[in-house]
């Protein structure tokens, strides 16, 4: 058992973030307006010590490899991306939120109301869900694990709710929140199936217990259920099926840069979490019986639980791609879009091992970026005072914000995997590591829809570029502040520019899986010896080097 | 370096466009493009390989290599052989044509036509000089780019149809080709322990995969190259994106980015998967005669000029196609001087009919025609590239086209070159008929357009800023072609020689291949008829 002191200095980053969370909430009720400027700002400079943090906390310290985490290393790489493409989030957000109060405030419309005004609110809930997703990365047992998945989630559907005002808005605010209540139950009922299963909620002493299990007749029923309920659970978080029917009203009745938000940062806790319990039950060592009663080794999870991702997975591929097709707003469209994104994750989960998780975190950062361009294109635009709408409404962008047409060309071209772009790169992981573990039908269902995906990218990325400006785009100008703008920019450069320093990000993300008890079952064993501890790091480095 | 600096200049070239300004975007671009032209030509002078006796990759395959994700083994890696050079010539030599072809045809939007112009020069550069599958599949990939916006801002009235038509068929084949060279690369890893992406280890390998993978693989490569060469029946966005697209476009969709098709054949599915090619050559080499033969016919109904030469390029490419898979030096190299004379003749008539267009703002062959008193220099170079294209000897087309139908003819089993093939006459012969179609609609086409009365649309006035016939320009941009169609035509030895090595590389496994095939099917029909033989005497004896 790891003292609390040295439990506290791993989770620095996060307690940077609360106090931040503490800070801008105070900060955006002043009455001063510089003051209230300053709030993103602000939550910049705590992301940024946050990720400073973890550096220094990752370095080496005995806190992480003494504090008995399924991977002790991802916090390092997770943490990290998370700070960055939330900076990226918050400079998309800036200005956007409360914009119509702010306006009033200053042509004298409307006295300052404490109670009206959003701006700390918003600041202070992204920072809390941030911190809640990087907490993530520390989950040693199912307590700790739900928690900051709550933690991470319960922001968002205040946030979602913020734009109020709209009808639209509010069916969005309801829906998301109701829903999510709902998986929260679902995933907490496995949580609770699994404990009954195993007698542990600690991550590590049930993968144990687990492995004991499956090496003696298999994991009891229980546990696989357990296993299969939170999936179903997570999978809201990740806008997965049969979870995902809230996604394209919730992107679109969310404020612009909430939808950014919301389609990037529960999805890393949701994949953080599923990677956790996927690490739990492992990819190896399983086992059937068949009808004489011999046991039939089989490869990766255990068959229900491979199954229900494999079905979860392919589903989630074909209506994501699919339901995007049919769309003319921009937003349902992206909803459709992040849905299938993450099918494609799924893949490098099922896949599993190393390569496997190492591919769905190398992706997670090909599709914040993408993301994050995309988002600030669209965010720093408006027609008439309003956020831009529908697909028509983008065409002929060109002639007026070239460079906002290009970095929706680019985002929309990334997320579709053309090389040499991003977006490719994850894709191209994901790709190898399915058909390494030998997934290679699914590897085909992935390429067969994301040729799907081809049709409506090309429509977001063609038509500001091929049609001309009409009547109904007259309106359409740049919004009130530059940053969004130069977030789309700044992430759009990345998307070219990062594939250069692909390699390095990928180090990183395998270093993420390093000393990790991606063990085989004799090693899990071994490990209730408490001598061998040791070793199996040893083992595991090894292993990846 | 040096193959680097020739994708680089294009790219460099592009920011000169972009901060040129709009008036001076065709002249920096027509540097651009010399610059590219010259350098090209500086390393077509140091490639050691042109009469070498061995098949090497130049230069030596780590010099131009750059990691990228080393944990999988892919890095980017360049170096070019004979074919791949020539290729390169190819493209380079007619850049420069094509920006003086596109000079008054664009107006609008300038800048971006000629960045993207640039930007498809160096992505089909790209697919020429990779050694690595990852870079010529990002590069093959992302030259879809450059020509969807090409077809879909500058096109004709269904340029929007035609754009995306052609985004689509070329991405999603190419989705399984990624797929297919994955499983290698694969498969690669399982066995020798390292991953590795580069062309040289995995052409290496594959060929010990079983028969079953190797054709599976050969579906997947080919369902990425067969939509690019166009195969029939995935030809179908062609005509489309080559009636539709700029004159600029047209060109190079059609000399250039129908290559890329066929050189992946020639790179990848030769070498990689010979067990299954040699099984399935006939096969593919049904659907190449269905396409010569198909795309032939068509040709004979269309009125509009650029589709019944875009549909000619089905049917000729068909011709490439067979002599690859005829499986024999003469073939091969027949295949690869088609590439270059298709390129020249094809490229060369589109740019023609790009300056008729320019000028009567119509291709309709019902509408314009009989202009060889009026524009006498167009209609002489129009003849002389048309000519090439039939195949006329002493053109370029004749050279190839004949090695082609050769190699197709002696492709049979135990054939006295010692090149076993799994072809034969009956290909060669209709593959014939249609060099007798392609004769009959191309100077049918002549004839309408060059002699007979003069017909001009009736809303027809004048030429606008051009002269009735050519002006220098104009011939400054056709005449390098004609040109090279008539050397290629009378000297075609130089490059038929250093084509040859490469050939006799690339086809050293498939005598004995085709042989053991063959053996084993004739065994197969042999136990057919034994087992038949004894089916009908047990009943005899019942």
């Amino acid at each position: 058992m790891v003292d609390m002191s040295a439990k506290l200095f791993l989770i620095t980053p996060e307690i940077l973030l609360l106090i931040g969370a503490v800070v801008v909430a105070v900060l955006g009720l002043s009455s001063n307006r510089r003051v209230r400027n300053a709030v993103p700002w602000t939550t910049v400079g705590f992301l940024v010590a946050a990720i400073i943090a973890t550096d220094v906390v990752y370095d080496g310290s005995e806190a992480v490899t003494g504090a008995d985490l399924l991977l002790p290393n991802l916090g390092l790489y997770l943490k990290v991306m998370v700070g960055v493409i939330a900076i990226g989030l918050v400079l998309v957000g800036i200005g956007m939120v409360d914009r119509r109060y702010e306006e009033a405030i200053r042509n004298g419309r409307a006295g300052f109301d404490p109670l009206r005004v959003v701006r700390g609110e918003y600041h202070a809930f992204l920072m809390l869900s941030i911190a809640g997703t990087m907490l993530i990365a520390n989950a040693n047992d199912l307590i700790w694990l739900f928690l900051a998945i709550e933690l991470s989630s319960l922001p968002t559907y205040v946030m979602v709710a913020l734009g109020r005002g709209t009808r639209r808005n509010m069916e969005a605010a309801i829906k998301y929140f109701f829903l999510g209540a709902m998986s929260s139950a679902t995933f907490l009922y496995g949580f609770a199936l699994m404990y009954g299963a195993t007698g542990t909620l600690s991550l590590t002493g049930m993968q144990e217990v687990f492995a004991t299990q499956a090496a003696a007749g298999g994991i009891p029923f229980f546990g696989l259920l357990g296993m299969v309920l939170a999936f179903v659970g997570l999978s809201f978080k990740i806008t997965a099926v049969p979870m995902h029917f809230y996604a394209p009203d919730v992107y679109q009745g969310a404020p612009t840069p909430v939808t950014a938000f919301i389609s990037f940062m529960p999805k890393v806790a949701g994949f953080g979490a599923i990677i956790m319990l996927c690490m739990a039950v492992g990819w190896s060592g399983h086992h059937l019986i068949d009808d004489a009663g011999i046991k039939v080794p089989t490869e990766g999870l255990p068959r229900p639980v491979h199954a229900t991702l494999w079905v979860i997975a392919v589903l989630t591929m074909i209506l994501g791609n699919i339901g995007a097709l049919l769309q003319t707003s921009i937003k349902r469209l992206l909803a459709y879009s992040s849905i299938s994104h993450s099918g494609y994750m799924l893949v490098g989960v099922i896949a599993g091992t190393a390569e496997g998780i190492d591919a769905v975190l190398f992706y997670l950062v090909t599709y914040g970026v993408a993301n994050v361009a995309m988002f600030g294109a669209l965010c720093g635009l408006q027609r008439h005072d309003r956020e831009v709408e529908t697909l028509d409404d983008l065409s002929g962008l060109w002639k007026r914000h070239p460079g906002m047409a290009f970095v929706l060309a680019l985002s929309s071209f990334s997320m579709l995997g053309l090389p040499p772009l991003l977006g490719f790169w994850g894709k191209l992981d994901l790709v190898v590591a399915g058909i390494t573990a030998g997934e290679t039908p699914l590897v085909v269902i992935m390429m067969a829809t994301s040729a799907v995906s081809s049709y409506y990218y090309l429509h977001l990325a063609g038509l500001p570029v091929i049609r001309k400006p009409d009547a109904r785009t007259e309106g359409v100008d740049a919004g009130p502040t530059p940053w969004p703008r130069i977030a789309g920019v700044v992430f759009g450069v990345g998307i070219l520019a990062l594939p250069f320093a692909a390699k390095s990000l990928m180090t990183q993300a395998e270093h993420s899986t390093d000393a990790s008890r991606l063990a085989s079952p004799e090693a899990a064993a071994d490990s209730t010896n408490p001598d061998s501890g040791m070793s199996i790091e040893a083992k595991g480095s090894s292993g990846r080097a | 370096m040096q193959l680097w600096i020739l994708l680089l200049i294009p790219i460099a070239t592009c920011v000169g466009i972009a901060f040129g300004g709009e008036r001076n975007a065709r002249a920096v671009a027509l540097g651009g493009s010399l610059v590219t032209l010259a350098w090209a030509v500086v390393l077509a002078m140091q490639f050691p390989h042109w009469q070498a006796e061995q098949w090497t990759y130049w230069p030596a395959p780590e010099a131009e290599a750059f990691p990228v994700l080393p944990g999988i083994g892919v890095a980017f890696e360049l170096g070019v052989d004979s074919v791949s050079l020539l290729l390169v010539l190819l493209n380079v030599f007619l850049m420069p044509c094509c920006v003086l072809g596109s000079w008054t045809a664009i107006q609008e939007r300038r800048r971006e036509f000629y960045v993207w112009l640039m930007v498809l020069s160096t992505c089909v550069m790209g697919v020429f000089v990779s050694r690595d599958v990852i870079s010529f599949y990002t590069f093959f990939e992302a030259s879809l780019v450059p020509g969807f916006f090409m077809l879909a801002v500058y096109g004709g009235p269904d340029r929007r149809e035609a754009s995306f038509k052609f985004f689509i068929y070329t991405f999603v084949g190419s989705l399984f080709m990624l797929l297919g060279l994955a499983y290698v690369a694969w498969q690669h890893a399982e066995q020798t322990g390292s991953w590795s992406f580069t062309i040289r280890d995995l052409t290496a390998f594959a060929p010990s995969l079983s028969a079953t993978e190797q054709g599976w693989i050969l579906l997947a490569l080919l369902s990425g190259l067969a939509v690019k060469v166009p195969l029939f029946p995935l030809h179908t966005w062609l005509p489309l994106a080559h009636n539709q697209a700029p004159t600029a476009g047209s060109v190079n969709f059609a000399a250039v980015i129908l290559k890329l098709g066929l050189y992946g054949l020639y790179v990848f599915i030769l070498p990689m998967v010979p067990e299954a090619v040699v099984a399935w050559a006939p096969a593919i080499a049904t659907l190449a005669v269905i396409g010569i033969v198909y795309a032939a016919l068509i040709c004979w109904v269309q009125t509009d000029v650029k589709k019944l030469i875009a549909y000619s390029s089905v049917s000729h490419m068909g011709f490439a196609v067979l002599g690859l898979i005829a499986l024999n030096p003469v073939g091969l190299q027949g295949s690869v001087y088609y590439m270059l004379s298709h390129g020249f003749a094809t490229g060369g008539l589109f740019l023609c009919i790009g300056m008729m267009y320019e000028r009567y703002h119509t291709k309709d062959l019902r509408e314009v025609g009989g202009l060889a008193f009026k524009m006498p220099v167009w209609s002489f170079f129009f003849i002389v590239l048309v000519f090439a294209s039939v195949g006329l000897p002493g053109l370029n087309g004749f050279v190839s086209e004949f090695l082609c139908l050769i190699g197709t003819f002696i492709a049979v089993p135990g054939a006295q070159s010692g090149y076993g093939g799994v072809l034969g006459p009956w290909f060669a012969a209709i593959a014939a008929t249609g060099m007798v179609l392609g004769a009959m609609y191309l100077l049918y086409m002549t004839g309408k357009l060059c002699f007979g009365p003069l017909r001009e649309p009736a809303d027809h006035h004048d030429h606008a800023e051009l002269p009735v016939d050519l002006n220098l320009r104009e011939i400054t941009a056709v005449a390098p072609i004609a040109l090279v169609c008539l050397v290629f035509g009378l000297m075609p030895w130089p490059i038929l020689h250093a084509v040859e090595p490469v050939a006799e590389e690339v086809l050293e496994p498939y005598p004995a291949l085709v042989e053991s095939h063959v053996e084993r099917t004739e065994r197969m029909e042999a136990a057919g008829s034994v087992a038949a033989a004894i089916g009908t005497a047990a009943e005899r004896s019942r």
